[in-house]
């Protein structure tokens, strides 16, 4: 790599898709016209468990306007069923509908309004069946089953050998172990140990998920899909419709917000059925209320049991936690695994003895939400570290900073040694929050740190194309989401070769012409979509140099390129001139390609981490004893990096995660009653506004260590997952009182206070 | 669905300075007659329920979820969409502010921010930051946590338009 200042790299940039965007041009999925489009509507379950006796869809379909209506049955010519870890779920209910808002039956129309008025013609018989709402009433014995039969392997071979327990609710098993967790807890000189619970939250993408289908005439698939992964959407509809992966066309526009709700295959399956149905191009969008029955992130109960030794050094934490992970198993059980493999945080713990159960209930199915599973067992270690600091007689940052795994120290064996300088995040956020200083009398500050592994084994490819003007394609399928993939990407090509980052165009996610990229998801996009267009760039910077060489009769060795040419100490071709040298015409390209593959690995979950997520957060917090309501005054975030590529976007990724960690820490909460979802709407499902978010402060440890491009890492969920502990220590430290359930809100933190009794002084 | 019994009505509203004439539904909604029937994609779907505010525009200066307002209520009114909002190639400063200020990020609130924002400055050309978070109250961000969203409509505010 050429040791001249980065140009490009590391400069706070603004978007190059931001004027598109403040100008109301940027399209979305629904913002689409394909020729001949029609559109579908979906008829959902209104009970949480339910045997489908008769559903009759002919009076739908003699509606005017109607094109096609369907049930299950109708789905001739594909396999219904899907799914990532399991294909446990059919796009249309068979025989069983598993959850309230389980699609039972669809119509397609000329419009939404007609399809909408059909609904209401299908005829449904439901036998309603006993249900399994939460995790209690799902592990008792005699419980309802959710599933009854052997699902089929899903498209992850790691994940192909998982198999429920048979006659349970439990889809997934998960243990870890390493030393003798039991024995080291038995001999520990302190042993702190409680339950913490997690809500069920959706993400509330401001985008509603949708997708639009479309058959040619040559039955090749076209979908213009809101997925955070468009290649394991192909997979899912290659299988489904038993076709080649070429004759499927997965298309990405802009999305308006993922953050783990668009992983995977949503609507694009049912969507293509549909489409297949109609004879006709079909759109298929949700509303806002749909999306509270398509996808949420896993809620959880967490026992946990940790144990010091007398001088604060941790020796043992025991995890006995459950995930609900609702009607069908989505992504559940790596959610699951991949968690609790990093149930211990960024700590230094010998003993381990970790054991989580993904558990079907009959609620909407559970998935990946930023964290991936990691902010529900964090909320539980971090709680209960500051509990051992009390106990101790300890600062509760110095106890941490006692444990911090070190730079290069092993996390597992066969793993990632750890790739950053853990103290220098905690003791800049508690710099930054005024650790030190006495807080307000009626204020108290907390914090809390968390880490978590990117996904493994994964794979990246890029293709960067240098024009004969000199201006640069760069072709990767990261999915610009809000987070800044593309101009992260483009900044990336721009550096290597020297132009500006107006020079460089990024593609949008086209299955039929990006190249493969695993999923845009885990905080990876940066590290290996980054460096896959790295490497694409520098083999054209290769084919440039040797180009000049000859062109200039000076060795590779001696040339650079600077500012859009390749230059040696005394002469200057720029990429024009050297591309009608290369071609004898002004004309033809530059193809330069990048592919970033795992390489062989010894890592416990059969993949080592391309590097480690790691961040502090540190809370200032009041408290209205009156009512119960907790105000987070003040939060500083501080995230290890690496290197932001881009710090503005950079600090906007991790400022919306506090908030989004607010989200789930004050406000947020699927309820359910009686069967139903009661407040599955966004007028009833209350997230953060602008009113709610304290002063903030995110930062970033930059020491260049990370194994993305120019020594960056992952980041985007870091941010987040710190919050909730952060604010409960914060809160406990004002008030004594010691909060195991999400979201803190006014009457379960007044009730606590009543518990508690008279006021501490 | 069929057309019978479906009362309609000429409307005539002057949307982004253009002016209009358009038959609709009675029922139409002002978001459904922009997107779909003038082909103006910048005000989002989202909420359905004038939460959210990614449907914002400006009805005679005022900002309303154009998917709960009835087309047939803008007749004769201005109606502002982020497709009008820059003069040209000449972007209004807000719009400058929220690129230079990082404040977009999916994009999906953005429309519904910018014309939120402008309806503040057009009221209150110096807001307080409270002002600015009291206006905000109907506008949902998922992406950015807000503050440079507010960071960026109190730049504008100090900027010449």
């Amino acid at each position: 790599m050429s040791a001249r200042p980065l140009r490009v790299v590391g400069q706070p940039l603004g978007r190059i898709d931001a004027l598109e965007k403040v100008t109301g041009r940027a399209r979305y999925v629904s913002d689409l016209i394909v020729p001949g489009l029609v559109h579908a509507k979906v008829l959902r379950a209104p009970h949480a468990h339910a045997r489908l006796g008769r559903v009759d869809v002919t009076r739908a379909r003699a509606l005017d306007g109607v094109v096609a209506a369907v049930a299950a049955g109708d789905l001739t010519g594909c396999d219904p069923y899907c799914g990532p870890a399991f294909r446990d779920r059919p796009v249309l209910a068979v025989d069983v509908a598993r959850y309230e808002g389980e699609p039972v039956a669809a119509v397609v129309a000329v419009d939404e309004a007609t399809a909408e008025a059909a609904l209401e013609l299908i005829e449904v018989d439901y036998e309603p069946l006993p249900a399994a709402m939460t995790l209690e009433e799902a592990l008792a014995s005699a419980a309802p089953l959710v599933h009854t039969g052997e699902p089929l392997a899903g498209h992850f071979a790691d994940l192909a050998s998982l198999r429920p327990r048979p006659g349970t609710n439990v889809c997934h098993q998960f243990d870890f172990r390493r030393g003798d967790a039991a024995a080291a807890l038995a001999a520990a000189d302190l042993v702190v140990e409680d339950t913490f619970r997690f809500p069920a939250v959706q993400h509330v993408a401001l985008e509603p998920h949708a997708a639009i289908a479309a058959w040619d005439e040559a039955d090749n698939l076209t979908v213009w899909a809101t997925t955070q992964n468009p290649f394991s959407v192909r997979v899912e509809l290659a299988r489904m419709f038993g076709l080649p992966l070429a004759r499927i066309r997965v298309v990405v526009p802009h999305l308006g917000g993922g953050f783990g709700g668009k992983t995977y295959a949503k609507l694009e399956p049912l969507a293509a059925a549909l489409a297949r149905a109609a004879g006709r191009p079909v759109r298929l969008a949700a509303s806002a209320a749909e999306t509270f029955q398509t996808v949420r992130r896993c809620s959880a109960r967490v026992g946990m049991r940790v144990g010091f030794a007398a001088d604060g050094a941790l020796v043992a934490v025991q995890c006995d936690a459950q995930y609900d992970v609702g009607a069908y198993a989505d992504i559940g059980p790596r959610v699951v695994q991949k968690a609790t493999y990093t149930a211990t945080g960024p700590y230094r713990v010998p003993h381990v003895a970790l054991a989580a159960a993904a558990v079907y209930t009959n609620t909407t199915p559970g998935g990946a939400f930023r964290g991936f599973g990691v902010p529900q067992l964090a909320w539980a270690l971090e709680s209960l570290l500051d509990v051992a600091a009390d106990r101790l007689g300890r600062d509760p940052v110095d106890l941490r900073r006692h444990n911090l795994l070190a730079h290069g120290e092993e996390f597992a064996p066969g793993d990632t040694p750890i790739d950053g300088k853990f103290e220098e995040s905690l003791g800049r956020a508690a710099e930054a929050i005024g650790w030190t200083q006495t807080a307000a009398a009626d204020r108290a500050r907390g914090v809390a740190a968390m880490l978590k592994a990117s996904i493994a084994p994964s794979v990246s490819e890029a293709i960067v194309r240098l024009h004969a003007d000199g201006s640069v394609t760069v072709l990767a399928s990261a999915v610009e989401m809000g987070q800044g993939a593309r101009t992260v990407l483009a900044q990336i090509a721009a550096e290597v070769l020297a132009v500006p980052l107006e020079c460089v165009s990024v593609v949008p996610p086209d299955t039929a012409i990006t190249p493969y990229d695993q999923t845009t998801s885990s905080s990876r996009s940066t590290t290996m979509t980054g460096r896959a267009v790295q490497a694409a760039a520098e083999d054209v910077r290769e084919q440039l140099l040797r180009v000049a060489a000859g062109a200039l009769g000076v060795p590779a060795s001696d040339l650079a390129l600077e500012d859009g040419a390749i230059v040696s100490a005394t002469r200057r071709l720029s990429y024009p001139e050297a591309l009608a040298r290369r071609f004898g015409m002004a004309g033809g390209e530059l193809i330069g390609r990048g592919v970033v593959a795992p390489g062989r690995s010894a890592a416990p979950l059969g993949g080592s981490t391309p590097f480690w997520e790691m961040a502090v957060g540190a809370a200032e917090v009041s408290i209205d004893e009156e009512t119960g309501a907790v105000t987070v005054e003040r939060y500083v975030s501080v995230a290890d990096v690496g290197r932001a590529v881009n710090p503005l976007a950079l600090e906007g990724q991790d400022e919306g995660g506090v908030v989004q960690g607010l989200g789930h820490t004050l406000l947020e909460e699927m309820l359910y009653g009686e069967g139903h979802l009661l407040n599955g709407t966004p007028l009833l499902y209350r997230v953060p506004r602008a009113d709610d978010v304290p002063a903030l402060e995110c930062r970033f440890v930059e020491n260049a260590d990370g194994a993305g491009p120019f020594g960056a890492k992952g980041a985007g969920e870091g941010s987040l997952i710190p919050v909730s502990p952060a604010v409960a220590n914060a809160l406990a430290r004002l008030t004594g009182v010691r909060l195991r359930e999400l979201p803190l809100t006014p009457e379960r933190v007044w009730r606590a206070l009543r518990a508690r009794g008279s006021r501490r002084t | 669905m069929s057309e019978a019994g479906v009362s309609r009505a000429t409307v005539r509203p002057v949307v982004n300075g253009q002016s209009c004439t358009l038959e609709v539904p009675t029922h139409a909604l002002l978001l459904d007659v922009l997107r779909d029937d003038l082909g103006l994609k910048g005000a989002k779907r989202s909420c359905d329920s004038q939460v959210c505010g990614a449907c914002t525009v400006l009805v005679d200066g005022l900002a309303v979820s154009a998917c709960t307002y009835l087309a047939v209520e803008a007749d004769g009114r201005a109606v502002l969409t982020v497709e009008g909002l820059a003069r040209g190639e000449s972007l209004d400063p807000i719009q400058r502010a929220f690129v230079d200020a990082g404040a977009v990020q999916c994009g999906f609130c953005t429309a519904g921010m910018l014309l939120t924002g402008r309806a503040l400055l057009d009221e209150h050309a110096a807001p307080t930051r409270e002002q600015v978070l009291h206006y905000l109250r109907g506008n949902l961000c998922r992406c950015t946590g807000y503050r440079k969203i507010v960071e960026a409509i109190l730049t504008a505010a100090e900027a010449p338009r």
